[in-house]
C-alpha cells in the first residue's frame, strides 16, 4: 500500500505522544504525585495507533485498564486525561474514575474498564445499537490475552457472530495476564485460534508493526461497515513494563525484557520511515519536542487544577441526584 | 374500570412506549417467539419483530450489552429470565451498569431497564425462587421497582421506560396472572411514591410485591379482631418513600415490615433502622420483620410453605407488636 508522508508521520506522532504520556505518568507515579495505580501501554503503542487510524470519531471503542494509549489515539485531550490521573475536578471523570475508568463519550470511547473483559459485553451492545439504528458505525473492543479466558469474551464472540454485529475484537496479546504468562493460562497457541469456534475470521499479526495493524484492522472495519460481521484480531506484542507501576516483576528476567525492547514499535517504525525517506531527523525531533511540550502542559494543568470538593462525592450517581439517602 | 392481568399491564406499557419511542428494544431468553417463560410478553407476540429479540443464554452479555446499547443511543430492556440467574451476569450489572455513570463523572444518561420474574412459585426450588431485590438497594446505582398490582406494574414500567437512570424491575411470578383495574388512558407512576393499599390506625405494615396481597389478607382477618392495619406498598425501593412511612408510623405508633426475601439483612431491616433513627419517640413497641427463614427455598411443598412467609406470619407479627410484645 502507498502512504502519504502526512499519514505516516501522523502514525509516528500518535505513538510518540502515547509514549511520552506514559513515561511521564510513570515518573509522576514513582515520585508519589499520582494516587492509585496505573498500567502502562509502553511498547504496545502501535496497536492503538494503527487501529484508530481506521476509525471515525463516531465509531466506538471499549478500552481496558491499560487504556491511556487507546484514549490518546482516539483523540482524547491529554490535559483532561492527566487531570483525571491526578484525581482533579477538571479530569475526564471529575476525579471520580481515575486512570482505569477514563471515558469520553463525545469521541466514542465507551470507557476504559477496571474489569478484565468488562468492555466486551458493552461493545456487543453498542454493536446491537448500530445494527438497530442501521448506521455504518463500527465498534472496536480492545482486550488482553487474560480477557480471552473469561466467559464474557466467549459470550460476546458468539453473540456478535450470530447477530453479525459490526464489532472488531482486538486482542492485545502482551504475553502476560498480570503476573502470569499467556502460555501457562491459555489453551490455544494463538488467541485468534478461538475465532473458529465462533465462525468468524481470526488472524494473528505482529502488534509492534503499526502498518500491519493498520492494514489488518482496515480490512476488518470494511467488512464490519458492510454488514459482514465481527473479526477477531490478535496483535502480538510484549508488555515492556510491569503489570502496574511498581510491579516487582518476579516472574521474568530483565534480559527477556531487553530482548523485547529491541523490537519496540516506535524505533522500528522510525527506521522504516527513514528507509522510505518519509521522515527527516529534524522532523522527528520536532515531533518528539512537540509531544514533550504537550505532555508537560498536561502535567502543569493536572498538577495545578483544584481537587473536587469532598461533598462532590455525592453527585453523579443518578441524573436526579437529589432526594436520595447519600 | 376494565380489568387486565399483571402481564398484560407490562405488555401494554411496553407497547405504548415502543410505539412512541423507536429506540426502545427488548431482548432476552424465550421472549420473542414464546412471550416469556411466564408469559410476561404474551400480549406482545408478533409485534415489533425487529425490536423484540430472542438471545442466547449469555447473561454477562445480556446485561453488559444493555449498557453498551444505552451508551450508543438506544433504550434497551433486557430480561433476566429468573432473578436467580442475575448472578450469572451480575458483574455486568454491579461492576458496569451500576457504576458507569458515577465512575465517569456523570457523563451519560443511562436509558436502560432490566426486568424479569422473581420470587417463589410452586416448588421451583432453590435456583428458581429467589427474591434478591435487597442487593440492588444495597449497592448504589440502579433504581428498583417492585410492583404488586397490574395498575402499578403499568404505571411504574412506563416511568421506567422514560427514566434517565438504569432501572431494575422485579415481577413476582405468582402475580403475572393477577387481574386488576387499569384505566384505558395512559398514566405514569413516579418512583419514590408509596401507595397506601389500605388505611388503618393501629399498626403500619410496610411491604411490596406478593407480600402486599398477603398483608391485605392479614389485615382483613385482623380487622375482625378489632386491629386496624395500614398496608403501605412501597412500590419502589430505590428511591423509597420515607416520608409516607414515617407519617404512617407517627399515626399508628407500630411498625411491621413484611417481604418475601430473607429476613436477615433484607430491605425491611433498612426501613426498620431508618424509622427508629427518625421516629423512635413515636414507637410504642419494637419493630418486627417478616421475611423468609434464612435458608434456601426447598422443593417439597410443606418445606417451602414453612420457609416462605404468608399472611399468617404477618398476623403473628402484628399481634405481637400491638399486644405489647
Amino acid at each position: 500500500m502507498e502512504y502519504t508522508k502526512e499519514f505516516l508521520q501522523g502514525l509516528y506522532r500518535t505513538m510518540v505522544r502515547i509514549r511520552t504520556f506514559e513515561k511521564t505518568a510513570e515518573e509522576l507515579f514513582l515520585q508519589g504525585e499520582l494516587p492509585g495505580f496505573i498500567h502502562l501501554y509502553i511498547g504496545e503503542e502501535a496497536i492503538a495507533t494503527g487501529t484508530m487510524a481506521n476509525l471515525r470519531q463516531d465509531d466506538y471503542i471499549t478500552s481496558t485498564h491499560r487504556g491511556h494509549g487507546h484514549m490518546i489515539a482516539k483523540g482524547a485531550d491529554t490535559k483532561k486525561m492527566m487531570a483525571e490521573l491526578y484525581g482533579k475536578k477538571a479530569g475526564y471523570c471529575k476525579g471520580k474514575g481515575g486512570s482505569m475508568h477514563i471515558a469520553d463519550l463525545s469521541i466514542g470511547v465507551l470507557g476504559a474498564n477496571g474489569e478484565v473483559a468488562g468492555g466486551l459485553p458493552i461493545a456487543a451492545g453498542a454493536g446491537m445499537a448500530i445494527k438497530l439504528k442501521k448506521t455504518d458505525q463500527v465498534v472496536v473492543a480492545f482486550f488482553g490475552d487474560g480477557a480471552s479466558n473469561r466467559g464474557a469474551f466467549h459470550e460476546a464472540l458468539n453473540w456478535c457472530s450470530i447477530y453479525k454485529l459490526p464489532v472488531i475484537f482486538l486482542n492485545e496479546n502482551n504475553q502476560f495476564a498480570s503476573t502470569e504468562r499467556v502460555q501457562e493460562t491459555t489453551s490455544v497457541e494463538n488467541v485468534s485460534d478461538r475465532a473458529i469456534g465462533y465462525s468468524i475470521p481470526g488472524v494473528t499479526i505482529d502488534g509492534n508493526d503499526v502498518l500491519k495493524v493498520y492494514e489488518t484492522v482496515k480490512e476488518a472495519v470494511e467488512r464490519a461497515r458492510n454488514g459482514g460481521g465481527p473479526t477477531l484480531i490478535e496483535a502480538k506484542t510484549y508488555r515492556i513494563k510491569g503489570h502496574f507501576v511498581g510491579d516487582p516483576t518476579l516472574y521474568r528476567k530483565e534480559k527477556e525484557v531487553e530482548e523485547h525492547w529491541a523490537k519496540e514499535p516506535i524505533g522500528r517504525f522510525e527506521k522504516q520511515l527513514k528507509e522510505m525517506g518519509k521522515i527527516t531527523d529534524s522532523e522527528k525531533e520536532t515531533i518528539w519536542k512537540e509531544a514533550e511540550e504537550e505532555i508537560k502542559e498536561a502535567v502543569e494543568f493536572g498538577r495545578n487544577a483544584p481537587y473536587p470538593a469532598p461533598e462532590e462525592a455525592l453527585t453523579d450517581l443518578f441524573v436526579d441526584d437529589t432526594g436520595y439517602d447519600y | 374500570m376494565r380489568e387486565i392481568t399483571f402481564s398484560e399491564a407490562l405488555g401494554e406499557a411496553m407497547y405504548e412506549e415502543m410505539s412512541k419511542d423507536p429506540t426502545i428494544f427488548t431482548y432476552g431468553e424465550d421472549i420473542a417467539k414464546q412471550g416469556g417463560i411466564f408469559g410476561a410478553y404474551k400480549s406482545l407476540l408478533g409485534k415489533f419483530p425487529d425490536r423484540i429479540i430472542d438471545t442466547p443464554i449469555s447473561e454477562e452479555v445480556i446485561f453488559g450489552s444493555a449498557l453498551g446499547a444505552a451508551l450508543a443511543g438506544m433504550r434497551p430492556v433486557a430480561e433476566f429470565h429468573f432473578a436467580d440467574f442475575i448472578f450469572t451476569g451480575m458483574t455486568s450489572i454491579a461492576n458496569q451498569i451500576m457504576k458507569f455513570r458515577y465512575m465517569t463523572g456523570g457523563q451519560p444518561k443511562l436509558h436502560l431497564v432490566l426486568r424479569g420474574p422473581d420470587g417463589v412459585s410452586k416448588s421451583a426450588a432453590a435456583q428458581h425462587s429467589e427474591s434478591i431485590e435487597t442487593i440492588f438497594m444495597h449497592i448504589p446505582g440502579i433504581k428498583v421497582i417492585i410492583p404488586s398490582t397490574p395498575y402499578d406494574m403499568k404505571g411504574l414500567f412506563k416511568t421506567a421506560l422514560r427514566s434517565d437512570d438504569p432501572v431494575i424491575c422485579f415481577e413476582h411470578k405468582m402475580l403475572y396472572g393477577l387481574k386488576g383495574p387499569v384505566p384505558e388512558e395512559e398514566y405514569y407512576i413516579p418512583f419514590g411514591e408509596a401507595d397506601v393499599k389500605k388505611e388503618g390506625k393501629d399498626v403500619t405494615v410496610v411491604t411490596t410485591s406478593r407480600m402486599v396481597h398477603e398483608s391485605l389478607k392479614a389485615a382483613k382477618e385482623l380487622e375482625k379482631e378489632g386491629i386496624s392495619v395500614e398496608v403501605i406498598d412501597l412500590r419502589t425501593l430505590v428511591p423509597w418513600d420515607k416520608e409516607k412511612v414515617l407519617e404512617s408510623v407517627k399515626k399508628t405508633h407500630h411498625l411491621v415490615v413484611a417481604h418475601e426475601t430473607w429476613k436477615r439483612a433484607g430491605w425491611g431491616a433498612e426501613i426498620a433502622a431508618t424509622v427508629q433513627e427518625e421516629a423512635f419517640d413515636y414507637l410504642d413497641a419494637p419493630i418486627l420483620r417478616v421475611g423468609e427463614r434464612n435458608v434456601h427455598i426447598p422443593f417439597s411443598p410443606p418445606l417451602q410453605d414453612f420457609v416462605v412467609p404468608d399472611k399468617n406470619d404477618v398476623i403473628k407479627a402484628v399481634k405481637k407488636v400491638v399486644g405489647g410484645m
